[in-house]
């Protein structure tokens, strides 16, 4: 068991420097290939223009603490009558502490019938998630969550 | 790829609001690491799921790498009525796995 503890903190220990290594490749070799935002400002832009995102009605579900870094779930819902006139378009979820800031977009239709979407992603760190969910009416909203990305066993 | 698996309730009446969540196997690899000898390895992932049902799409994903190995995905749908659930999968290859389900509309 004890020595189980010590090999996952080893293994953890090296994939954050791996991450960190990345994050420095990923810096320098910017402008390729897919060209993924190189900022949560840069991403946002890209999103919504100059229009500034309301709050409430969106929710962002966490984990408050991440033991595994690998695969952290996460559920992303807004409160939408999703008919033709009023829905949810699209859910977008970013985790800026990342090499690649954008994690995931997700496109509804009013046939969804409801604005809410799962999955799991990869955190390198402890850091403030952001979601963003555009609306049918051009409007936008923004949730944000901070998780705690544990390294090693002990909860730190 | 293994075969995705899909779980979607047993039966469901025109109308009714489901859950579709699903899992497939793929290593995802970031494109972010390196192999023992110092060399990139290739990004390999699946960059986009549809789900559509009778033809009409109703849910899409577009997964960077940052989503985790074997991505599970779960959505709603509204049934419109009897059909078929179809669910694609596509790799950054353009590799496209298919998964057909009828759905069991009382």
């Amino acid at each position: 068991m004890r020595l189980e503890v010590v090999d996952r903190r080893d293994f953890i220990l090296g994939a954050t420097a791996a991450t960190a290594l990345a994050a420095l490749l990923a810096t320098t070799s910017a402008g390729t290939a897919q060209d993924p935002p190189a900022s949560l400002d840069e991403a946002l832009k890209k999103i919504m223009g100059a229009a500034k995102p309301s709050e409430g009605k969106f929710l962002l579900e966490l984990p408050e603490i991440a033991e595994n870094g690998n695969t952290v779930p996460f559920t992303l819902t807004a409160d939408s009558p999703m008919t033709e006139a009023d829905h949810v378009k699209a859910m977008h979820i970013f985790a800026p502490a990342n090499p690649q800031v954008d994690i995931a977009t997700f496109q509804f239709t009013p046939a969804s019938g409801k604005a809410s979407a799962s999955s799991r992603m990869r955190l390198a760190k402890t850091q403030d998630i952001v979601a963003v969910a555009a609306l049918s009416d051009g409007k936008f909203l923004m949730a944000k969550r901070t998780v705690k990305v544990t390294i090693g066993g002990c909860g730190g | 790829m293994a075969k995705p698996r899909v779980k979607v309730p047993e039966q469901a009446k025109i109308g009714d609001l489901i859950e579709i969540k699903t899992l497939i196997n793929h290593v995802m690899e970031t494109g972010q690491r390196k192999d023992p000898e110092g060399t990139v390895i290739a990004r390999d992932i699946i960059n986009t799921f549809v789900a559509s049902f009778g033809g009409k799409e109703v849910f899409r994903a577009t997964l960077q790498p940052g989503i985790s190995a074997n991505p599970y995905i779960a959505f709603f749908m509204r049934v419109p009525g009897p059909g078929d659930l179809e669910l694609a999968w596509i790799e950054d290859s353009g590799k496209k796995t298919v998964e057909k389900i009828k759905l069991n509309v009382v």
